[in-house]
């Protein structure tokens, strides 16, 4: 991974040693630089900033990791947390051809695996070291709803580890190659660091995985990995990345149609386009067969898998979430109108809409920023479209929209602060206001930080633009406010919640139509080099 | 309140501000706040009862009742804080209660002894018990910390981790009295010197520790404030002499009312504990023992009688009085002697030429002695010193190599405060992070300042300034620090599993000390060459 610092790290130290021969400091910009530079000056990341900056992201996890939990003393069916620990006793005690199945050991009612095999390997894994300290917590049966500080702080640092294992080297490798490959346009007066801070402090992501206890840094950082392999054009590495990803959690299948419509573009540009295609076609196949090889041998057991992935009874969409069907669900009762089959049609056909454009776009033109709008966009689509959305799905278009984060830096602020604001009911479920508050407030200094991103986008801001977000900060921060501190009517219990799903659903729509616009000017812009190219 | 006015008046007159733009100082407060609220679900696990019995104290109780003797004290920690009479009281004598507070950790408790500590689930853990007033006044006085020249300063002030450390997981007011000592210093430097004299009175009165650099105020302020012709001069003594003895008698008056002073004195000054604290502070006496330790061994394997004294010095708690086997032994006076002797070099220069560009130098020098030789001194104490170096650390090369390396000594000393395992990576990690940020802000600070400077053709490369800005021994210390670190962590739990619990401790007070011993003789030396 530093490898591939190094190299620019000495770069930019041949070039301040330039500078300092040539004389051109004068004192006062000397003692300018040094005064605000300290973290965030350079352009390139050094291996010791990155270093820095990776150590607070996880000092920052570990503080929030000593609040509490979801479903943290509540019998009965507890939450996440009970889920990944009830996972770690079944993937421990049982076989590997039971983990899918209803017997009665595993009773699926109660927490059943419902994530493709990757996640019930990662929970063996994470099974046997906690297995080795803390045996009683993880004893089958005997163990549901087992909490203990120790068995705690055990269960946090399999959460800890695994972020600090996947999406820290992913984070890394994709922002030196997003400078390296310059993907970003002019690099000038941008500042790697911060763009690494916003990647690694994601507040929504560290809420939910630290806090609420998840594992998507793994999916997530699989994910990065693989955007990252193909930036830097290692395509067979970027699809074992992906097919992994999509193996530890469905749901990285919102990124799907981007990564297929990138590769697919760009294999037909190669020679051989056939080829090509075959080629990542068998990694691909190759790699599932790999993940799935308990289970292939008879049909009936990969469809056991695949009904417990896909559970379609369960509705067109849980809780309350900042989609389409959710934020609708308040004029027209989509649940009552239609059957689960026609739903389950009609949100195919809308999400097949929803990221055609940019679908096509990636295909016409495969291009480095294209893909990364294209990952925004089709993974926007499908939480907004899609079949059974969690509101912590608004994670998935989090990613790229931080590997945006210096070609949108507003719009960015802006998105992480509506999706904070989409998981406040599930935050407050979890007791985790301050968390939230301090999270979010690290996010913002660190998002405005003195000397961070480049001061002129700033000053391009129209006044119109400055005026919305402003409404709209206004409008976030008083449905904050009211969630917090007014009773409900009793007709409509959930009216807040429905208010504040509402509003973020109208933020995203505007957001991931503005993005679209975008992905497609791209390609006038890169079909208007050509044709300078061509007359030149 | 009072500390309100703090703020404004050192963001109004303090020149040093000037070099760095409000928002960036705004933003690192907020930074560091941000960072001090996810601390907070920690010491918000206040066990309900004891919240509500120390509610029920401070409810509103007479002045006259609010006594500390006896043994019914450590309930009441904090009890003051909850109403505004005594909130007001404990600004001026919050010093009783810090004291109090640090009685605690390592008093021979009837209630609650250190084991027990040890053992108790996080969520009751009762030295953590405290009232949301008190994180409000301690926030506010971590607030007041910066009076810094340059943005780098500010930041290794308000990311010291041995002060997160401190008040923030371990819960003191450290940040409320450094933050006055600070300001008391920036007067000094302005040359306001009254108002620097009664912020150091303020500070004498909130802990009496700091008075270990009254001696240099006092030698300082009579050459420098007092000078002029013997009438001028005698007036300025006797204004200085009044306004100090307002903020004593505001202090301690209602005490001497109510004829409580006894009870205040004998806790402020507990000659009757030991030389050395339960977990020795890392200072010269931690060699008296050891040497004494040593020969009595040494001695009883040779034949000779050698007395083993009862209350040993390792047994975890200090009884009050701790014998040495071979050595002679050490008194108070005798302390207190060493102390005003190896402080003497400052306080000569300081008679001589009382310049108020060394002054802060002067002043860490006698926090130093006073940590150094002192009777009974804690490990909190060393931050007395290495906040206000902090300050100077800009200053030249050799200072910042100096203040990076005690810095990290000095944190690393206070570490066993911490230790539950889930403290452990945040401890590891605001010590690495500070070493971390501290590396590249003074390795960009002075590339940028001393390079240009130099002959323009000779640059060094990366790995020479590597190599000279810790220098040899600063990386076989810091190497061997880790090794100490892994001893205690890894090894010594492998070998000896559970028994001689006291060892790695041992250890790092010991390490520690070497590098303290090395830092003085250091501050010595820079005091007799550049002052």
């Amino acid at each position: 991974m530093f490898d591939d610092i190094h190299p620019m790290a000495r770069k930019t130290e041949a070039r301040g040693s330039a500078a300092a021969a040539s004389g051109r400091h004068t004192p006062a910009d000397v003692d300018g630089v040094a005064a605000s530079s300290f973290l965030w000056s350079t352009t390139v990341l050094a291996p010791s900033t990155a270093v820095a900056v990776a150590l607070f992201a996880l000092l920052i996890r570990l503080l929030v990791s000593l609040g509490p939990y979801s479903g943290q003393g509540t019998p009965s069916m507890y939450g996440d947390y009970e889920a990944q620990r009830h996972w770690m006793e079944i993937t421990l005690h049982t076989p590997t051809a039971e983990w899918y199945r209803n017997t009665a050991a595993n009773n699926l009612s109660y927490w059943g695996l419902d994530y493709p095999p990757l996640t019930a390997y990662q929970s063996l894994a994470h099974a046997f070291l906690i297995n080795a300290s803390i045996p009683e917590s993880l004893a089958l049966s005997s163990s549901r709803g087992f909490e203990s500080h120790k068995s705690k702080l055990a269960m946090r640092w399999t959460v800890l580890s695994s972020d600090l294992l996947v999406l820290f080297p992913a984070a890394i490798y994709f922002v030196s190659v997003y400078f390296r490959r310059n993907v970003g346009g002019d690099a000038k007066g941008r500042s790697s660091p911060w763009f690494l801070a916003m990647i690694l402090l994601n507040p929504c992501l560290i809420l939910i995985d630290h806090g609420h206890f998840q594992y998507n840094c793994i999916s997530l950082g699989l994910t990065l990995g693989a955007i990252a392999a193909i930036l830097s054009q290692k395509e067979i590495t970027a699809s074992i990345l992906f097919c992994l990803a999509i193996n530890h959690k469905q749901m990285s299948l919102y990124y799907a149609p981007a990564f297929f419509s990138h590769l697919l573009g760009k294999c037909f540009r190669r020679k051989n386009p056939i080829f090509e295609v075959l080629k990542l076609g068998l990694v691909v196949i190759g790699i599932f067969a790999l993940v799935w090889w308990p289970y292939i041998h008879s049909v009936q057991s990969v469809m056991e898998v695949i009904h417990r992935l896909a559970p379609f009874e369960r509705g067109v969409f849980e809780d309350y979430v900042a989609n389409f069907w959710c934020s609708t669900s308040m004029l027209i009762k989509w649940k009552r109108i239609f059957t689960i089959s026609t739903m389950r049609f009609i949100c195919s056909i809308a999400t097949i809409l929803a990221f055609f454009p940019s679908f096509v776009q990636q295909i016409k033109s495969p291009s480095d920023l294209g893909f990364l709008y294209s990952l925004l966009n089709s993974s926007f689509s499908f939480y907004l479209f899609s079949y059974q959305v969690h509101e912590k799905s608004i994670l998935l278009p989090l990613l790229p929209a931080s590997l945006l984060a210096l070609q949108e830096p507003t719009l960015f602020g802006w998105l992480i602060n509506c999706s904070l604001l989409s998981m406040y009911p599930l935050v407050c479920r979890d007791k985790l206001s301050l968390q939230y508050g301090s999270v979010l407030a690290l996010f913002a200094l660190i998002f405005y930080a003195p000397h961070g991103k480049q001061h002129g986008r700033v000053d391009k801001s129209s006044t119109k633009r400055v005026a919305l977000l402003t409404v709209g900060l206004i409008c976030s921060a008083v449905l904050h406010l009211v969630y917090l501190g007014l009773e409900p009517p009793k007709r409509y219990p959930f009216l807040f919640e429905a208010l504040i799903m509402s509003f973020c659903f109208s933020q995203f729509v505007i957001y991931t139509v503005y993005t679209n616009i975008k992905q497609w000017m791209l390609l006038d812009h890169s079909s208007l080099k050509m044709r300078v190219k061509k007359d030149s | 309140m009072d500390t309100s006015i703090y703020i404004a008046q050192d963001q109004l007159f303090v020149p040093h501000m000037a070099n760095v733009p409000a928002d960036h100082i705004v933003h690192r407060y907020f930074l560091t706040t941000s960072n001090i609220f996810l601390l907070l679900p920690w010491y918000a696990v206040a066990d309900i009862q004891v919240q509500k019995a120390q509610l029920e104290i401070g409810e509103m109780l007479p002045l006259s009742k609010f006594s500390f003797g006896g043994h019914a004290t450590w309930n009441q920690a904090y009890p003051q804080l909850l109403c505004y009479i005594i909130y007001l009281l404990s600004i001026l004598r919050c010093g009783v209660d810090v004291g109090g507070g640090s009685v605690r950790q390592g008093s021979p408790d009837p209630v609650v002894p250190q084991h027990r500590l040890r053992s108790a689930s996080p969520l009751a853990r009762p030295h953590l018990q405290r009232s949301p007033p008190a994180l409000v006044l301690r926030y506010i006085g971590s607030l007041l910390l910066p009076i810094a020249r340059r943005s780098i300063v500010l930041v290794l002030l308000l990311w010291s981790p041995a002060l997160l450390i401190v008040d923030h997981i371990h819960f003191q007011y450290n940040g409320y009295l450094l933050g006055i000592l600070l300001l008391s210093l920036s007067f000094l430097e302005e040359g306001r010197d009254l108002a620097a004299g009664i912020a150091f009175s303020v500070l004498i009165c909130s802990k009496h520790l700091f008075l270990i650099a009254a001696p240099l105020y006092f030698v300082y302020l009579l050459r420098h404030y007092c000078r002029g012709s013997l009438w001028k001069a005698s007036g300025r003594f006797l204004i200085m002499g009044g306004v100090v003895g307002a903020v004593f008698v505001a202090a301690f008056g209602p005490f001497f009312y109510y004829g409580q002073i006894q009870q205040v004195l004998s806790r402020l000054f507990p000659f009757g504990r030991g030389l050395c604290h339960a977990y020795w502070a890392p200072n010269f006496w931690v060699f008296y023992i050891v040497i004494d330790k040593l020969l009595a061994v040494v001695l009883s394997k040779l034949g000779f009688d050698i007395p083993s004294p009862e209350a040993s010095f390792t047994g975890g708690l200090v009884g009050n009085s701790s014998h040495f086997a071979v050595l002679p032994q050490v008194t108070p006076l005798i302390t207190f002697v060493t102390v005003l002797l190896s402080m003497s070099p400052c306080l000569i220069k300081a008679f001589q030429k009382p310049q108020a560009k060394h002054l802060i130098r002067w002043v860490a020098y006698a926090f130093t002695c006073g940590f150094m030789f002192g009777w009974h001194v804690h490990e909190k104490a060393s931050l007395h010193f290495t906040i206000p170096l902090a300050v100077i650390s800009v200053d030249s090369l050799n200072d910042a190599r100096h203040y990076f390396l005690l810095s990290i000594v000095s944190c690393y000393s206070m570490f066993p405060l911490l230790f539950e395992p889930q403290e452990y990576p945040i401890k590891v990690l605001l010590l690495t992070l500070y070493a971390i940020a501290m590396w590249i802000g003074f390795s960009s600070y002075f590339k940028l300042v001393v390079v240009p400077a130099e002959d323009k053709a000779h640059t060094p490369s990366a790995s020479d300034r590597e190599e000279t800005f810790i220098g040899k021994f600063g990386t076989i210390y810091l190497l061997g620090l880790l090794g100490v670190e892994l001893w205690g962590q890894l090894l010594h739990p492998y070998i000896f599993g559970s028994s001689l619990p006291f060892l790695p401790l041992m250890m790092i007070s010991i390490y520690c000390a070497i590098g303290m011993v090395c830092s003085w003789a250091w501050q010595l030396r820079q005091i007799l060459q550049r002052t």
